[in-house]
């Protein structure tokens, strides 16, 4: 299959200043060497604990942040390199969804305008029909069309989140980053902007570069997973492989350190001490070698480079070696809770027949 | 939740907002109880009121535009609500201690983390100097700090966000408090450090013999942690029960919903059950059950009547008409 986005060795450094003359005194090495392909359609899920440098892959891979080497490219267009005339041409293909929809829409603008402003800047829309392509996309994302008149701060956050899919989807893009769409919500509110943006996938055929910490949504979303430690990956799979056979002792880690909501099933013990080290001086060797339970010699001095394994792409030096059965028992809900929620669909589903008077 | 006298108990809890001539009822008619050594669970979604409840067991909500409408606070046999300012002041921090879920916005920014803890101990306990500054370094080294003893004069702002946190639990620990309220502690934590701090309460729980109230949104952590929850919708308790009882058999419509809802780490994908529509906002007057708006099996009565909390059966309690639901099915 042909790829969409190919991303080859991006590379962000940022230069730390001191004193008066503001001398670059060193570096933080926020993304290292990160290479990866999204298709067509597909979710490539990005996951890594704060300060890892997944937000910054995003935006590196967008030019919103420029990268400071490596290469992108989208439908086999070099977008780093673009002039700005086509590069404004490219963002049409390329959309963006953040984590707070309040900081990053206008408070001053109605959701009307907010969209509207990249329909008619692209031509998608003339002012003439501009108006009944607000009202498809609102639709389309779940919101009602009085809500155009409305300003952000009128929103709640499910809803707002949703104005900032509508947004991202305006230009009808290929591609869209999400970064952490989900993590400032309610649970149930979360469920349903997850499975918007399922169905927006299965409609439109975006391809979804999926920035996330928690490793549940990501196993819900994701076709494959990348999982980033200290501006690097370190291991990346199809989603099944990943969490039926976690090769990187980091990536085992994440997922034993994720509360299970069963309390049959006991969490492992903190499965790792000790903190993400800081990026402005990374570990010699492995960056995890200091965290990690099975480090030895080699790991302090020599980096592992990224190699393949059955389908996982992993840097460790023991990857072949580790106890690859993860305690996995695929323990679904509870019945009871099942049976419940069939009764609550079913009413639900009889309630929707009759609209039946309040 | 039955064992002896608890240490805390919150008996039909109101707490009203004034706003812009409006009266806004935060929390409404909340009643549970705490004992010592147990862990009792707060979940909800944002605007349940599960802070405004952590907060008023501190009396911290501020007033105005708050105000504790009725219902008391038991603690030790001492109504909070009622007792004097003087002693309020000696309990927090105190005999209870808090944590809150944003280490840098809670601990002073301008002084050092260690001069933070030696002044508690110096009011709650007496201790001053050279022994207050030890006892210090010796929590901060009970909490899992590397190298206590130079981090004791760090300021916050020097410290990553676990090892706040971990400030933050050994200043709410230092006087050796009979309940420790934590207010969604590990929400702005990474997992892997998340895991660390759970573990370090659990520990602390065991050593000391607290009670804790844990306040969170996230299930995982209820069921991995607490003995006992509590199930908060739009100000209210909609259902209660020891945790394995409420995840096996939930009976809610709303708990229903919400256990449903939460992505699985450990279960091939699907999709996601959802509850449709969302939390009504404070301000709307709701004669019936809160919930009634959003759910399927709500008729005229749970329009009309707001249903009482009832016992189903040991220890679970519900607040809905409808339960059980096989019974409606």
């Amino acid at each position: 299959m042909s790829q969409m986005l190919e991303v080859r060795n991006l590379t962000k450094h940022f230069p730390v200043r001191r004193g008066v003359l503001r001398r670059v005194i060193g570096k933080v090495q926020a993304v290292n060497d990160v290479s990866f392909d999204v298709a067509k359609g597909e979710t490539l899920a990005i996951v890594g604990e704060s300060g890892c440098g997944k937000s910054t892959i995003g935006r590196a891979l967008l030019r919103l942040t420029p990268p400071t080497a490596g290469s992108v490219r989208l439908n086999g267009e070099y977008v780093l390199t673009l002039p700005t005339a086509e590069m404004r041409k490219i963002r049409r293909q390329m959309q963006i969804i953040f984590q707070d929809p309040y900081a990053s829409l206008n408070p001053r603008m109605t959701v009307a305008d907010t969209l509207a402003e990249p329909l008619l800047l692209h031509g998608l829309a003339t002012p003439a029909d501009v108006q009944d392509k607000l009202a498809a996309l609102l639709e389309t994302c779940g919101l009602q069309p009085w809500h155009a008149g409305r300003y952000p701060h009128e929103f709640s956050g499910g809803q707002r989140q949703r104005v900032g899919i509508a947004r991202a989807l305006a230009t009808r893009p290929q591609l869209i980053v999400c970064d952490e769409p989900v993590s400032a919500l309610d649970v149930s509110v979360q469920a349903q902007i997850v499975n918007l943006l399922c169905d927006l996938q299965q409609e439109f055929g975006i391809g979804y570069v999926f920035i996330s910490h928690d490793l549940a949504v990501v196993r819900h979303m994701a076709r494959r997973v990348a999982v980033v430690y200290l501006g690097r990956i370190v291991e990346e799979a199809p989603v099944a492989t990943l969490f039926a056979t976690p090769r990187h002792p980091y990536t085992r880690s994440l997922i034993a350190a994720a509360p299970r909501p069963d309390p049959r099933q006991k969490t492992a013990r903190a499965p790792v001490q000790g903190d993400l080290p800081s990026a402005l001086a990374p570990p010699p060797g492995c960056a995890f070698h200091p965290r990690c339970p099975m480090a030895e010699a080699r790991c302090r001095t020599e980096r592992p480079e990224l190699r393949l394994l059955g389908d996982t792409k992993v840097a460790c030096h023991f990857a072949d070696e580790t106890p690859v059965a993860s305690t996995q028992s695929d323990s679904a809900a509870s019945d009871l809770l099942q049976q419940r929620l069939a009764v609550l669909e079913a009413a639900r589903a009889t309630k929707c027949h009759e609209k039946e008077p309040a | 939740m039955n064992d002896a006298a608890p240490l805390l108990e919150v008996r039909h809890l109101q707490v009203d907002f004034h706003v812009g001539g409006t009266v806004q009822r935060a929390v409404q008619g909340v009643s549970f109880s705490v004992a010592r050594g147990r862990t009792l669970g707060v979940v909800g979604e944002s605007g349940c009121g599960k802070s405004v409840t952590s907060l008023s067991i501190m009396r911290l909500v501020p007033q105005p535009p708050g105000q504790y409408a009725g219902g008391q606070i038991l603690f030790d046999g001492d109504d909070l609500l009622s007792l004097p300012e003087r002693r309020m002041r000696d309990l927090r921090g105190g005999r209870i201690g808090m944590i809150f879920q944003e280490p840098m916005t809670s601990l002073n920014p301008v002084y050092t983390c260690g001069a933070q803890i030696v002044e508690s101990l110096s009011v709650h306990s007496g201790l001053k100097g050279k022994a207050a500054r030890e006892r210090a370094i010796e929590l901060l080294d009970l909490v899992g700090l590397p190298s206590p003893a130079s981090r004791v004069d760090d300021y916050p702002h020097q410290l990553s966000g676990g090892q706040r946190q971990r400030v933050m639990i050994a200043l709410a620990l230092c006087n050796d408090p009979d309940l420790l309220i934590a207010d969604e502690p590990t929400t702005a934590l990474d997992v892997t450090i998340q895991a660390q701090i759970l573990d370090l309460m659990g520990n602390l729980r065991e050593r000391t013999g607290a009670a804790v109230m844990l306040v969170t949104h996230d299930l995982g952590v209820v069921a991995q942690t607490c003995d006992d929850v509590v199930v908060m919708y739009a100000g209210r308790v909609v259902e209660q029960a020891p945790t394995a009882a409420l995840f096996a058999d939930p009976q809610h419509p709303y708990t229903v919903g919400l256990m449903a809802a939460v992505p699985r780490i450990d279960a091939a994908a699907g999709r996601l059950a959802t509850i449709p529509g969302s939390v009504p906002p404070p301000w709307i007057e709701a004669k019936g059950c809160r919930f009634a708006s959003r759910c399927p099996l709500a008729d005229t009565r749970c329009r009309a009547e707001s249903p009482p909390l009832r016992d189903l059966s040991a220890g679970h309690h519900v607040a809905c008409w409808k339960a059980p639901i096989e019974a409606a099915a």
